[in-house]
C-alpha cells in the first residue's frame, strides 16, 4: 500500500485518501458491532479467566500472603512443592490414580453406553436413566450413597457382605484409609459417566447413514467393525470434546472427595490437588504457594488436552 | 437365533447378542439410577424405617414429616433453610439468564461479524476449555475481594458469566445458521441487533435452550465458589448449606429430603429440554 503511494500523482493521492477513509469507515462500521457484540463476554471472560490465569503464572513465582505486597521467590515454591511437601505428592498420586480410573473407564463405558442405546428402543428413556446422575448435586449424592457405604453393620453394602459371610466385621468404608479412595472413585465413576455421553450420543444419531451403506459393499461384515472402520473415525470431533472435558474433570476431583471423607481426610487418603490448592489459598491464604499448584493442575490437564487434540485432530480431513 | 412369529406375518429376530445388549444396558441402568430411585424413597422414610435392620430399600409408610422438619429444625437458629432455597434459585437463574446472552452475543460476533482478533479470542477459548476453573480461582478470588463482592450474590455471579464451554457450544451451532437470511434482512433495512433479536436468537432455542440446561445444573451443583466466597450463613446456596448440616442422627431424614430437592429441579429441567439439548450436542465436536 505505502510503496504504491509513493508513486502516485497529487490528485491520485487525494482520491487515493479517499478512497481510503471510506474503507476504513466500511472496515468500523463492520467491526463496530462485531466488538459492540463481543464486548460484555471479552470483559468478563478477561477478568475472571484469561488475567486470573496469567496472574495465577505470576504468583506462582512470589511469596503472598494477602497482607503485605508479593516478593519474587523464583522457583522456590516449586522446589517446596515437589521435594518437600509430602502431601502434595500424596495429593498428586491420589488425583493421578484416581483420573487414570474415572477418567478412560468413564469415557469408555459412556461411549460404549451411547452406541448401544443408539441401537435400541426407547432411547430417551434409556438416555435419561444413563445421563441424569452426572447433573446431580455431588454433594447431596454423596450423603445417599455413603448411606450404602455406611461403616455400621446397618450399610447396605457391610449388610449385604456380612450375610454372604464375606467380612466378619463391618468395613469402615469412609473412614479407613485403604477405602477412602476406592469410595470416591467409585461414587465419581458413577457421576461422570454422563459427560461424554450426550455429546457421544447425539453423534451417533446423526451419523450418515450412506456412510454404512457404502461400508457393507466394501466388506464390513458386522457391527463391530462398522464401529471401528467407520463410526469411530467419523466421530472424531466428537471424541475429542468429550475427552477434554473427562481430562478437566477429572483432574478437578474436590467435592466428592471432601464430602466422603472431609477435609482434611484420614491421613490424606482422599486428599486431592484442588483440595491441597484449597488448603493452602483458603484456609492458609499462602497465595503464592497455592498459585503454584493451581498452575501444576493447569499444565497437567493442558498437557493431556493438547496430546489428545493430537491424536484426534480431524483438521485435514 | 430365535424367530418368533409375530401376527401379520411379521418375524421378529430374538439374537442372543440383542438379549445379551439389554441385559448389559439393563444393568448399567439399574447402576445409574437406582441410587436416585433411593434418594426419592427415602426422602419419605419415617425415622424409624430409616434405622431399621435390616436395612430396607423400599418405603412402606411414607410421610412428608421429613420436609417439614426440615423447614421447621434444620434452618439455624438465624437462617431458615428456605433461605438457602432462595439463594440457589436467586443466583442460578441470574446467572443462566447473563451467560446465555453474554455468550450467545459473543458466540455470534465471531461467527458472523468474524471481527479482527476473532481468530485470537477463539484460540484463547479452545484452551480455557482445557482446564478446570479451580485454576483461575485464586485471581478471581482476590479481585472479588478487592471489590468488596465477597459475600454478596455478585460474587457468584460475576466469575461465572463468561464461561468457554458455553460460547463454544454457542459458535458451533451458530455456524449452522445461513449467511443469506441475515443478508437478506439487512437489505430489509434491520439493525444488526434487532437481526439477532428477533431472528438469530429465536432459530436458536434449541442452542441456548441447552445452554440453560448446563449452566442451571453446574451453577446449580457449584460447591467451590460459594466455598471460598460465602462465609455469612445467610448467603450459603444449598449445596454448601447441605454440607454444613451434615447428618446427625435426628437429622438424617431431613437431610434426605434437602438432597431430594436439591437433585430434583436439575432432572427436571433436563427431561423437559432433552429434545433440544440432544439436537445441540450434534455440533460441539472439535476438530482439533
Amino acid at each position: 500500500m505505502s510503496k504504491a503511494n509513493t508513486k502516485v500523482t497529487g490528485a491520485n493521492k487525494q482520491e487515493l485518501s479517499v478512497a481510503r477513509k471510506a474503507n476504513m469507515r466500511r472496515f468500523w462500521h463492520k467491526n463496530w458491532m462485531g466488538y459492540a457484540f463481543l464486548a460484555p463476554f471479552v470483559i468478563l471472560f478477561t477478568i475472571f479467566v484469561v488475567a486470573p490465569v496469567v496472574t495465577a503464572i505470576g504468583l506462582s513465582f512470589t511469596d503472598y500472603n494477602m497482607m503485605q505486597t508479593p516478593h519474587f521467590v523464583g522457583v522456590n515454591n516449586y522446589k517446596l512443592l515437589f521435594l518437600d511437601d509430602e502431601v502434595f505428592m500424596t495429593a498428586m498420586s491420589n488425583t493421578v490414580r484416581f483420573a487414570v480410573f474415572t477418567g478412560p473407564i468413564g469415557y469408555l463405558l459412556s461411549f460404549f453406553a451411547a452406541w448401544v442405546i443408539n441401537q435400541l428402543k426407547a432411547k430417551r428413556a434409556f438416555a435419561l436413566a444413563f445421563y441424569a446422575p452426572s447433573i446431580t448435586s455431588g454433594v447431596a449424592m454423596t450423603n445417599v450413597w455413603l448411606v450404602l457405604f455406611s461403616s455400621d453393620r446397618r450399610g447396605y453394602l457391610n449388610y449385604f457382605l456380612m450375610n454372604m459371610g464375606l467380612i466378619d466385621e463391618p468395613i469402615l468404608w469412609n473412614t479407613d484409609p485403604t477405602y477412602i479412595m476406592g469410595v470416591v472413585t467409585f461414587i465419581s465413576l458413577w457421576m461422570s459417566m454422563g459427560t461424554g455421553f450426550l455429546v457421544f450420543l447425539a453423534g451417533l444419531q446423526n451419523m450418515d447413514r450412506s456412510l454404512y451403506e457404502a461400508g457393507a459393499i466394501d466388506g464390513v461384515k458386522n457391527k463391530f467393525q462398522e464401529l471401528f472402520y467407520l463410526t469411530l473415525p467419523a466421530m472424531k470431533p466428537q471424541l475429542l470434546f468429550g475427552a477434554i472435558n473427562s481430562i478437566t474433570s477429572s483432574f478437578a476431583v474436590f467435592d466428592i472427595a471432601v464430602s466422603v471423607a472431609g477435609m482434611p481426610s484420614p491421613n490424606y487418603s482422599a486428599h486431592t490437588i484442588v483440595a491441597h490448592l484449597y488448603d493452602y489459598a483458603f484456609i492458609r491464604f499462602q497465595m503464592g504457594y497455592a498459585s503454584a499448584i493451581a498452575v501444576v493442575l493447569f499444565l497437567i490437564t493442558f498437557i493431556l488436552g493438547k496430546v489428545v487434540m493430537k491424536a484426534l485432530s480431524s483438521k485435514d480431513e | 437365533m430365535l424367530k418368533i412369529k409375530w401376527f401379520k406375518g411379521q418375524w421378529i429376530h430374538i439374537t442372543f447378542s440383542k438379549v445379551l445388549l439389554y441385559l448389559v444396558m439393563l444393568l448399567l441402568v439399574a447402576f445409574t439410577a437406582l441410587p436416585l430411585v433411593y434418594v426419592v424413597v427415602t426422602a419419605f422414610k419415617p425415622l424409624d424405617e430409616l434405622y431399621i435392620y435390616p436395612p430396607r430399600f423400599y418405603v412402606s409408610h411414607p410421610t412428608t414429616k421429613n420436609f417439614s422438619d426440615l423447614v421447621v429444625t434444620l434452618g439455624s437458629s438465624t437462617v431458615p433453610f428456605t433461605r438457602y432455597i432462595f439463594n440457589s434459585v436467586l443466583i442460578t437463574v441470574v446467572v443462566v439468564f447473563l451467560t446465555v446472552i453474554v455468550c450467545s452475543l459473543a458466540a455470534y460476533s465471531l461467527v458472523k461479524f468474524k471481527p479482527v482478533g476473532g481468530k485470537f479470542l477463539f484460540d484463547l477459548i479452545l484452551i480455557a476449555l482445557m482446564f478446570s476453573a479451580h485454576v483461575t480461582k485464586i485471581p478471581s478470588y482476590l479481585i472479588v475481594n478487592k471489590l468488596g463482592l465477597v459475600n454478596t450474590y455478585w460474587s457468584l455471579i460475576l466469575p461465572n458469566v463468561a464461561v468457554a464451554y458455553n460460547c463454544f457450544l454457542m459458535r458451533q451451532f451458530i455456524t449452522q445458521y445461513p449467511d443469506e437470511l441475515i443478508e437478506a434482512a439487512r437489505i430489509d433495512g434491520a439493525g444488526e441487533f434487532k437481526i439477532f433479536v428477533k431472528m438469530v436468537m429465536p432459530a436458536l432455542a434449541p442452542a441456548w435452550s441447552t445452554l440453560v440446561v448446563f449452566s442451571f445444573v453446574s451453577n446449580w451443583n457449584d460447591y467451590f465458589s460459594p466455598l471460598i466466597y460465602i462465609t455469612s450463613q445467610a448467603m450459603k446456596t444449598l449445596p454448601l448449606a447441605l454440607k454444613t448440616i451434615g447428618s446427625g442422627i435426628g437429622r438424617a431424614g431431613a437431610t434426605n429430603a434437602a438432597a431430594l430437592l436439591t437433585t430434583l429441579p436439575t432432572v427436571i429441567i433436563f427431561t423437559v429440554m432433552q429434545g433440544k439439548v440432544m439436537e445441540t450436542m450434534t455440533y460441539s465436536g472439535i476438530k482439533g
